[in-house]
């Protein structure tokens, strides 16, 4: 990776998008890189569609604005596809990142408007956390994911700091489960 | 006073203490507000029982007791608002004119 | 520098400013918590209740008793701290001003946001700016590591016997206060020992040595007297500031510039900027830059004292320049930076162009193409100049 990366979430207030975005993030920092992540601010309420943004950079990162321009876009539920234009300002190899059972042919079916010339990958991340970690929480699965579809973070550096930082509040169950469930997301995206 | 205010009047911007602080305690003795008094309050120690609700009102501390005793009005330092008078039970305090006042003390003396 | 224990943290701007209060180790804190400073109340509450700091938290009913509270603290010799925000500052209001007339060495964050109405909790400076006459030290962040490195900055200046004056350090609402970020976190010994004990001349609680404060200066009794101690107070803050901020890059390795420069050896086309806009500017002039344009960033990092002289060297050779305010001063002839920095070259002789553009008010979004835009409308100013037609003060980012 050469430069700076932008990265756009959408997800609804409560599936975990702050929290992924922060993810990928401090897994980037413990490699060396610059970063930010930040949801974007409004009247808070379960469901509500939301965006948050992730930047990874190898140089201290000076712009704080919204991501207009992402060259990821990562969906962490697909009902919003048919609503929302998630690829709005995509970058032209950008790439589509879904959270759903459909594959990608049928999320350029499904979609707003999703460019030719773009990259669509899928994972059924919510079925995975629900058998590894036993709740529908998709977001540390399709940071699996991500580490597999693009070299933005690498896979032994999340799993080393998921198992890290959520060792500090979480059982040793749970912290198992998210570790099988980021395996299980880089072997079946696709 | 220990802290030398000689010539205050000319002190520059420099010469002031920091934040226009006072550098002492207690410099309200030296301010005699007594000539401000319209009014001034008479305290009558027959009708007086002592229950100190002047000495609690009193804004200036001019109500003065000793002991739990009434002891008298500070004249020095007396605003002659008149709240002494206002609020005693008893009409132990009655506000009276000041020159009134002074005439009938050169008369006494 | 490689022997202090550095801790690289991810973490906002707010968590970062609770850090350095944490570790400057203050003997009071009166506090009410108002969005986006809320974060650095919440963490600093936590530092209290574990026991890792033993602060007086003091929570108050109100923005304007917190500034009581804290005045009534400093006054008493205790090392004070507070936190506020939009509203909440304004509600200080009066207060400011007591606290910087009794020269009380306060150090407040304020994470910078909009005022009512409507009602708005996103980032501008309508707020602080507002507030920039009431002889307080203000510094403005870029992100979270300016706004550590400011806050522990603030304590030596505001306590030094050449300044003793309240500084605020101050943080843009959710860019800067919420974002997550990389910052360094030092040492807390290296720290404490930088940031130094705190001994007041005077306490109003030292009963062997009677003070009072609160003097009543009325006619021809010192006010006047009182406000020129504290302009040259402020006239010595600029030395203090910089002397403070050197050895903190000694010990950071993070030089303390007021006044921040890019591509200004060669720039003609050039932005004026504070706050963590500089950032989004440098972005962008960075990308013009690398096509061959001779564009330039002027980003302030201290408000209060205006760093006049740093300013006027660094426009000197510029052609054309656009100064940014993030807050509105309507009916004026521009904003509180436009007003600054055009009085400064005036009285310097220096004669720029200079147009003045509102931007990003309620946190409305700072785009590389807004400040392209801006980049691009500086080409005509030389000329717009040269007949008398500078164009008044303009919106940029709304819909027109």
């Amino acid at each position: 990776m050469q430069k700076l990366t932008e990265i756009r979430w959408h997800a609804r207030a409560g599936q975990g998008a702050v929290t992924a975005s922060r993810l990928v993030a401090e897994t980037a920092m413990d490699d060396g890189m610059y970063m930010q992540a930040m949801p974007e601010y409004g009247a808070e309420r379960q469901g509500a569609p939301l965006k948050a943004y992730t930047r990874i950079s190898p140089d201290p990162i000076e712009i704080h604005n919204n991501i207009l321009h992402p060259s990821i876009v990562i969906v962490l539920d697909d009902t919003l596809l048919p609503d929302i234009d998630v690829c709005e300002g995509i970058t032209e190899d950008g790439l589509l990142l879904v959270n759903t059972r459909m594959d990608a042919d049928e999320v350029r079916e499904v979609a707003i408007n999703v460019p030719a010339s773009i990259d669509v990958k899928t994972v059924d991340a919510s079925n995975i956390a629900v058998n590894t970690i036993g709740r529908d929480i998709p977001n540390t699965p399709i940071a699996g994911a991500l580490a597999k579809v693009t070299d933005v973070i690498n896979v032994d550096s999340l799993k080393k700091y998921v198992e890290k930082s959520f060792s500090e509040k979480f059982s040793e169950k749970i912290v198992a489960g998210n570790l099988a469930s980021i395996d299980r997301a880089y072997e079946e995206v696709h | 006073m220990s802290w030398d205010i000689s010539g205050y009047e000319k002190w520059t911007w420099d010469e002031i203490p920091l934040g226009a602080m006072t550098l002492e305690g207690g410099t309200g003795v030296e301010h005699k507000t007594g000539d401000w008094r319209v009014k001034r309050p008479v305290w009558d120690k027959e009708k007086c029982k002592n229950c100190l609700f002047c000495w609690v009102y009193c804004p200036d501390n001019c109500c003065e007791a000793k002991d739990e005793t009434m002891v008298g009005i500070d004249y020095e330092h007396c605003k002659g608002c008149g709240v002494c008078a206002q609020v005693c039970p008893f009409d132990a305090i009655h506000m009276m004119g000041e020159k009134d006042a002074r005439a009938e003390e050169e008369g006494e003396h | 520098m490689a022997e202090n224990n550095i801790k690289v943290m991810a973490a906002s701007g707010d968590q970062m400013v609770a850090e350095a209060f944490r570790q400057a180790n203050p003997d009071v804190l009166p506090v009410y918590p108002i969005t986006p400073q809320t974060i650095i109340v919440e963490e600093f509450d936590r530092f209290v209740a574990e026991g890792r700091i033993h602060t007086e938290f003091v929570p108050v009913e109100s923005e304007h008793s917190a500034m009581a509270a804290a005045i009534g603290a400093s006054a008493a010799g205790a090392r004070t701290i507070t936190a506020t925000a939009s509203q909440g500052l304004a509600y200080m209001w009066e207060e400011l001003y007591v606290a910087a007339g009794m020269r009380l060495p306060i150090v407040m964050a304020n994470a910078n946001r909009a005022l009512s109405a409507p009602i708005n909790i996103h980032g501008d400076h309508s707020d602080i700016m507002g507030c920039r006459d009431s002889g307080w030290i203000m510094l403005f962040a870029e992100n979270a590591q300016e706004a550590y490195d400011d806050t522990l900055i603030s304590f030596r200046v505001a306590e030094h016997p050449d300044v003793m004056l309240p500084v605020a350090t101050t943080l843009d609402g959710f860019i800067t206060s919420h974002a997550l970020d990389r910052a360094e976190l030092m040492d807390d010994e290296v720290v404490a020992k930088f940031v130094g004990e705190y001994k007041p001349e005077r306490s109003l609680l030292d009963t062997d040595d009677p003070v009072s404060y609160g003097m009543f200066a009325n006619l021809g009794n010192f006010y006047m007297e009182n406000k020129l101690a504290q302009r040259k107070a402020m006239d010595a803050s600029m030395k203090v500031l910089q002397e403070v901020g050197d050895e903190w890059e000694q010990i950071s390795g993070r030089p303390f510039e007021m006044v921040k420069t890019f591509g200004m050896e060669d720039a003609e086309r050039v932005i004026v900027v504070i706050g963590s806009s500089i950032g989004n500017a440098r972005h962008v002039a960075r990308i013009l830059r690398e096509r061959g344009e001779k564009v330039g960033v002027v980003g302030l990092r201290v408000f209060r004292p205006f760093p006049a002289e740093q300013l006027v060297n660094a426009l000197k050779g510029a052609k054309a320049v656009a100064i940014l305010d993030r807050t509105e001063s309507f009916g004026g002839e521009g904003g509180p930076l436009w007003a600054e920095t055009v009085a400064a070259l005036t009285k310097a002789g220096v004669d720029v162009p200079c147009r003045n553009y509102i931007y990003g008010l309620g946190g409305a979004d700072v785009t590389v193409e807004l400040l392209e835009g801006i980049y691009e409308d500086l080409k005509e100013l030389p000329a717009q100049a040269a007949k008398h037609e500078i164009p008044a003060v303009a919106y940029r980012g709304n819909r027109s």
